[in-house]
């Protein structure tokens, strides 16, 4: 029997990215990224149970300039998925899904994200 | 005439009253994890490059032991029901998926022990 060519609906490289679109994937790229973070902390603690010499070590690693880009980009994931997910429990409770809502919540989202991040490096170095 | 209905079809197969429980689960450990993200990174953040005893001490206190516990097992518990979304998701073939997300399964919770065993290494380990 020869297959039916289905018409197709327009997909990821037809589709021009938008907002909603684009902080959907985000959402989800940085939720599987935060369990690396979460492997980082992990790590962290244990290398603290372990003893002085591996936590030195292991606290040293992230503490060198390559160990606080990735921390860097762990804090951004972490406070962007932290936002995001906050609207997506407005969602969840049937809130904010107006079109001009939903793109302002989205700017909200990304602007604060940054705020969170500076906050907490300053935190960091202060 | 037959006795058979369509109920054993669906045996098995059905919603039976948790069909909505991955879903809740995710937020409400979302919910629980607005709280513990931010006192367990606001906690890290200020031992951001201090020594091995500063570290131990501050770890070692219960109630911030209590909180980075809290916080470890349901930020595992939240990567592990967001992780598999991402599988069913994108693995298709079915020996391919229940693999995958027996293993998740399987590794956030050997991670979490972990993570959490260190904690605990720290409050009474001396």
């Amino acid at each position: 029997m020869a297959k039916v060519e289905r018409p197709l609906s327009p997909h990821l490289q037809i589709y021009r990215p938008q907002i909603t679109s684009v902080l959907s994937i985000l959402h989800r790229i940085t939720g599987v990224a935060l369990g690396v973070g979460l492997l980082l902390v992990s790590w962290w603690l244990i290398a603290a149970a372990a003893g002085e010499e591996y936590f030195t070590f292991v606290n040293g690693l992230m503490g060198s300039w390559f160990g606080r880009i990735v921390l860097f980009g762990f804090s951004w994931a972490l406070f962007y998925h932290f936002c995001n997910g906050i609207r997506h429990l407005f969602w969840d409770i049937g809130k904010g899904f107006d079109k001009a809502d939903v793109a302002r919540s989205g700017q909200i989202v990304i602007a604060a994200s940054v705020v969170l991040t500076l906050i907490a490096w300053i935190g960091a170095y202060a | 005439m037959t006795f058979r209905t369509p109920l054993k079809q669906v045996r098995g197969l059905g919603a039976a009253r948790d069909g909505v429980a991955h879903w809740w689960h995710q937020r409400l450990s979302a919910v629980a994890l607005i709280v513990l993200v931010l006192l367990a990174a606001a906690r890290i953040v200020s031992l951001a490059g201090e020594d091995y005893a500063t570290v131990k001490a501050a770890l070692g206190q219960p109630f911030w032991a209590g909180v980075l516990i809290l916080f470890l097992a349901t930020a595992y518990y939240h990567f592990r029901l967001g992780l598999q979304v991402v599988i069913e998701d994108y693995v298709h073939g079915p020996a391919a998926r229940l693999t995958m997300i027996v293993l998740n399964i399987f590794v956030t919770a050997a991670l979490a022990v972990a993570s959490i065993l260190a904690v605990l290494k720290l409050v009474f380990g001396g």
